[in-house]
C-alpha cells in the first residue's frame, strides 16, 4: 500500500515537471526546433531582411540616404513614431504595476508581467531606434555621463528613459530568474517590487510629460491648437490611457496567438483586467478631454476650430478620444470584453495620431507645402522593422519564460514571497 | 509588508536628495533671473535699406569657412528670385523681397536709383539671413550636451566634439538657422554662422561685415548699435519702421535689423514674442522637483492606505469568521443542552417508570406475600 502510493506520487511529480517544461518550452520549442514557414513568419523574415539592408544603408550612407529629413524638418517618423509613440504605448508598464502593487488591485496581478515585458521591450526599442536617428549614436551616453546639458528638456527625457529602462529591466528579471531556476536572486528582486514601482512612476511621470514639454520651446512652429503650456500634462495624462489601451489591445492579440501559454489564473483574471482598465481608461480619457478644453479656453483658440486645422484637431479629439472613451464606458457597464477591445484599438490609434500630429503634421504648419516633410519608404520600413523586432522578442520571451502563466515553483508563493521579502528590508 | 518608520524616512530622504540634486542643476532654468546679455558683447546691425543684394557677403562667408563652391557663382543674382534658407554649406543667404507698399516715396526713389529694378509702386528689398546669435539662445538651452555656448563676445558657438546629432537645436531655433550634414555618415555636424569668432578674437571684423560694399552691415558693441539704430529711426522716420528687430525678439539677439517696411514683409516673423527660450521651458523644468518630491510620498501613502485597508478587511473577515464560529458553537451547545435535557428527562421518566414498575412489582409482591401470609395464618387458625 505504502510503496504503491510513493510510486504514484513520483509518477505524478514527473508528469508535473514534464508539463512545466513543456510550458516553458525547454523540450518542445517550435521556435528552436523548426521554424514553421507560415505566411506570418515569412513576412517577418522579409521585414527583418529589408531592415538589415536599410541599417547598412543608414550607417554607411548617412541619414540623407534613407530619410526625407531636411534642415526645416529635423525630426521625422523615427522621432514622431518610434520615440513619441513608442514611449507612450509602453506606459502600460507603470500603469499596470502601480495599479497592482501601489493601489492594491491584486486582481490585475496576472496582467503585470506581460505589461512589464511590453514596456521593457518598448523602451529598449525606443533606445535602439534612437541609434538610427541621431547622427552619432555612439555618443548617446554623453548627455548622462560626459557633458550633461541640464537646461534641456531632452536631457530630462534622456536621463529618465535611461533610468527607467534599467528599472524595467530589473522588474522584468524575476521572470528570467524563474526560468533559469535562480530562486535566491529572484526572491531578492521580487522584494524590491514596491521600491521599483514607485521609482518607475516617478520616472514615467517625468519623461512622459517632458516628451510633450520638448515642444514648448517652439511655439512659433507648432500649430496653436496643439501648442499649449499644458503639453507636458497632456502627454502624461494621455500616456495613462495609452498604456491601458495597449494592455487591452496586446492582451487581445496574445489571446489570439498565445492562448495555449496562459494558465488558469491568467485566463480567469483577463476579462476582469480588460473591463477594469476599460472603466479606468474611460474616466482618464474624459478627464483628458476636460483639460484639452481648458487649454483651448485659456489660450482662447476657439476660432481656430473653424479652420481646416480645427477640423483635423476635432477629428483627433472626437474620433480618437471621445469616441473610445464612450465605447469603453459602455463596454465596462455591459461587461462586454469585445467592445472594450474595439475601443482599445481606437485608443492606440488615437495616441499615434496625437503624437504624429504634434511632431510632424501640425509641426511646421506654416511652411509651404513643398517644404513639408513626408517620410520616405525607407524610414517607414525601419519603423516597421523596429516594431517587428519587438514582436519577435515578445514571442520568444513568452515562449520561454513565465510571462503569461505562473511558474509552478512560485505559484501562490508570489504573495508569501512578497511578504517575506518586504519584511526583510 | 509593513513600512517601518526607518524605511519610510529612508525613502523620503532619497526622494529629497534626488530632488535637491536636480533642483540644484536646473534651478537656473526655473528661476526668474533675467539675463540681459554679456556687457560689451558685440553684434551686427543690418540696415535693410542699404542692402543691394550683391551676395558679396555670401561669398566672403563661403571663403572664410572654406566651404565647397556653390553650383552657381556668387555673382549670379538670378538665384535671388527664390527665397532661400541657410544650408550646411551656406551659413548666410541674401533674399529678395518685393514690397508693394513702400514706406515713403523718398524710399522708392532711393531704391530705384540704387537697384534700378523697382517697378511701379513696388520696391525690391534685400535681407541677409544668418544666425542671429541670441542673447539666450534656444539652441544652447535645448542642447542636452552643452555643445552650444554663448560666448562673451556675443557669438553663439558650437562644439562638434560634444554633439550627439539629436537635432533638437534645429527644432528649437525660431529663426530656422541651424542646419545639418545629413549626408555625412560618421561625423555629421550642425552647421551655422559662428559670427567669425576666430576673426573677432584677432581683433578683426566678421568676413561679411568686412566685405559689405554699402555699409549695410555694421559691427560693434550691441548697446552702441541699438543707440545708432535709434538715431537712424529718429533722423529718418519716413525711411524706417519704428522697430529694431532683434532688440527684444526671443529675449534679444546680437544681430539687429532696420527695415523700411514691416518685418513680416521681408520674411522675418513678428510673432515670436519677447520671451527667451529658457523662459518657455522654465515652467516644465521647475515641475521636476515637485514630481520627485511629491510622488514618492503620495504613492507610499496610497500604498500604506491600500495595505491598511487590506489588513482591516482581513481582520474584519477574521472577526466575522470568529463571530460566526462562536454563534455556531453557541447554537450547537444550546442544542446539545436541550438534547441533554430531553435525554435526562427521558431517562428520568424511564427511571421513574422503571422504579414505579419495580415498586409496583414490589408492592404487588408484598401484597401477594401478605395475602399468602394471611392465608397461612388463616389456615393455622383453622
Amino acid at each position: 500500500m505504502g510503496l504503491q502510493d510513493t510510486i504514484k506520487n513520483r509518477l505524478s511529480n514527473n508528469e508535473l515537471i514534464k508539463n512545466s517544461l513543456m510550458k516553458s518550452n525547454l523540450i518542445n520549442n517550435p521556435l528552436i526546433n523548426k521554424i514553421e514557414w507560415t505566411p506570418l513568419n515569412i513576412i517577418t523574415a522579409i521585414i527583418l531582411f529589408v531592415g538589415f539592408i536599410l541599417t547598412i544603408a543608414r550607417f554607411f550612407g548617412g541619414l540623407g540616404t534613407v530619410t526625407n529629413l531636411d534642415d526645416n524638418n529635423p525630426w521625422g517618423l523615427w522621432i514622431g513614431f518610434d520615440l513619441l509613440c513608442g514611449v507612450a504605448l509602453a506606459a502600460g508598464g507603470y500603469v499596470t504595476s502601480s495599479a497592482c502593487y501601489i493601489f492594491g488591485l491584486k486582481r490585475y496581478h496576472s496582467a503585470v508581467r506581460p505589461a512589464i515585458l511590453t514596456a521593457f521591450l518598448g523602451y529598449a526599442l525606443v533606445v535602439f531606434a534612437l541609434n538610427y536617428d541621431v547622427g552619432r549614436p555612439w555618443r548617446l551616453p554623453y548627455p548622462i555621463f560626459y557633458s550633461p546639458g541640464t537646461s534641456s528638456l531632452l536631457f530630462e527625457v534622456g536621463l529618465c528613459v535611461f533610468l527607467y529602462l534599467n528599472v524595467l529591466f530589473i522588474e522584468f528579471t524575476p521572470a528570467a530568474f524563474e526560468w533559469l531556476g535562480l530562486k535566491k536572486i529572484r526572491n531578492f528582486v521580487v522584494g524590491l517590487t514596491m521600491l521599483l514601482t514607485i521609482f518607475g512612476v516617478v520616472l514615467s511621470t517625468l519623461h512622459q510629460s517632458s516628451l510633450g514639454a520638448l515642444f514648448l520651446i517652439a511655439p512659433s512652429k507648432l500649430h496653436p491648437l496643439w501648442y499649449s503650456g499644458y503639453l507636458p500634462v497632456y502627454f502624461f495624462i494621455s500616456s495613462m490611457f495609452a498604456g491601458m489601451s495597449m494592455v487591452i489591445f496586446e492582451g487581445s492579440l496574445a489571446h489570439k496567438y498565445l492562448h495555449h501559454k496562459m494558465d488558469e489564473t491568467h485566463l480567469s483574471e483577463s476579462d476582469g483586467v480588460v473591463l477594469g482598465f476599460s472603466k479606468a481608461a474611460s474616466f482618464v480619457m474624459m478627464g483628458y478631454l476636460g483639460i484639452k478644453l481648458i487649454g483651448l479656453s485659456i489660450d482662447n483658440n476657439w476660432h481656430h476650430l473653424f479652420t481646416s486645422w480645427g477640423l483635423w484637431f476635432l477629428f483627433e479629439l472626437i474620433g480618437f478620444v471621445a469616441l473610445p472613451a464612450f465605447i469603453y464606458a459602455v463596454a465596462a457597464r455591459e461587461k462586454n470584453v469585445k467592445l472594450a477591445r474595439v475601443a482599445s484599438i481606437l485608443g492606440v490609434l488615437g495616441i499615434i495620431l496625437n503624437r504624429l500630429n504634434i511632431s510632424l503634421v501640425a509641426f511646421n504648419w506654416q511652411l509651404p507645402l513643398d517644404q513639408r516633410y513626408f517620410p520616405s519608404w525607407m524610414e517607414i520600413a525601419i519603423s516597421v522593422f523596429v516594431v517587428t523586432i519587438g514582436i519577435v522578442a515578445y514571442r520568444l520571451i513568452t515562449a520561454y519564460m513565465p510571462i503569461l502563466y505562473e511558474h509552478p515553483d512560485y505559484k501562490h508563493g508570489d504573495d508569501s514571497n512578497n511578504k517575506h521579502g518586504h519584511q526583510e528590508d | 509588508m509593513t513600512i517601518t518608520r526607518r524605511k519610510f524616512l529612508g525613502w523620503i530622504g532619497g526622494a529629497a536628495a534626488g530632488s535637491a540634486t536636480i533642483a540644484g542643476t536646473l534651478a537656473h532654468g526655473a528661476s526668474n533671473k533675467e539675463f540681459k546679455g554679456y556687457p560689451n558683447s558685440f553684434g551686427v546691425l543690418h540696415d535693410i535699406t542699404k542692402c543691394i543684394g550683391c551676395r558679396k557677403c555670401e561669398q566672403a562667408c563661403n571663403e572664410i569657412n572654406t566651404m565647397p563652391a556653390p553650383e552657381k557663382p556668387f555673382d549670379d543674382l538670378s538665384i535671388l528670385e527664390k527665397e532661400r534658407r541657410t544650408t550646411s554649406t551656406a551659413h548666410t543667404v541674401v533674399n529678395k523681397f518685393i514690397s508693394s507698399v513702400p514706406n515713403s516715396s523718398n524710399n522708392v526713389e532711393q531704391n530705384k536709383n540704387i537697384n534700378g529694378d523697382a517697378s511701379g509702386n513696388s520696391i525690391a528689398l534685400y535681407v541677409k539671413k544668418q544666425c542671429n546669435h541670441c542673447l539666450e539662445p534656444a539652441c544652447a538651452s535645448a542642447c542636452f550636451v552643452k555643445a552650444f555656448k554663448k560666448d562673451k563676445t556675443g557669438a553663439v558657438t558650437y562644439d562638434a566634439s560634444l554633439c550627439v546629432g539629436c537635432r533638437y537645436c534645429m527644432v528649437a531655433c525660431s529663426f530656422n538657422i541651424p542646419t545639418y550634414e545629413y549626408d555625412e555618415p560618421l561625423t555629421p555636424r550642425v552647421m551655422k554662422c559662428t559670427l567669425c569668432l576666430p576673426l573677432i578674437q584677432e581683433g578683426k571684423l566678421p568676413a561679411c561685415v568686412q566685405i559689405c560694399p554699402r555699409e549695410a552691415l555694421i559691427f560693434g558693441e550691441r548697446t552702441e548699435l541699438i543707440k545708432q539704430a535709434r538715431m537712424r529711426i529718429q533722423k529718418h522716420p519716413d525711411k524706417y519702421v519704428d522697430h529694431i528687430y532683434g532688440e527684444h525678439e526671443m529675449g534679444g539677439t546680437s544681430w539687429l535689423y532696420l527695415s523700411p517696411v514691416s518685418f513680416s514683409e521681408v520674411g522675418m516673423r513678428e510673432d515670436l514674442g519677447t520671451n527667451s527660450a529658457p523662459e518657455l521651458t522654465a515652467g516644465a523644468l521647475s515641475a521636476v522637483p515637485i514630481v520627485v518630491g511629491l510622488w514618492p510620498v503620495l504613492l507610499t501613502g496610497v500604498y500604506a492606505i491600500s495595505k491598511r485597508k487590506e489588513k482591516i478587511a482581513q481582520e474584519e473577515l477574521e472577526q466575522a469568521l470568529a463571530a460566526a464560529r462562536d454563534e455556531a458553537e453557541e447554537i450547537t451547545a444550546q442544542k446539545l443542552a436541550e438534547l441533554k435535557k430531553k435525554m435526562t428527562k427521558e431517562k428520568e421518566t424511564a427511571v421513574k417508570t422503571e422504579v414505579k414498575k419495580v415498586l409496583d412489582e414490589a408492592a404487588k409482591r408484598e401484597k401477594a406475600a401478605q395475602e399468602a401470609k394471611a392465608d397461612a395464618s388463616a389456615e393455622e387458625e383453622k
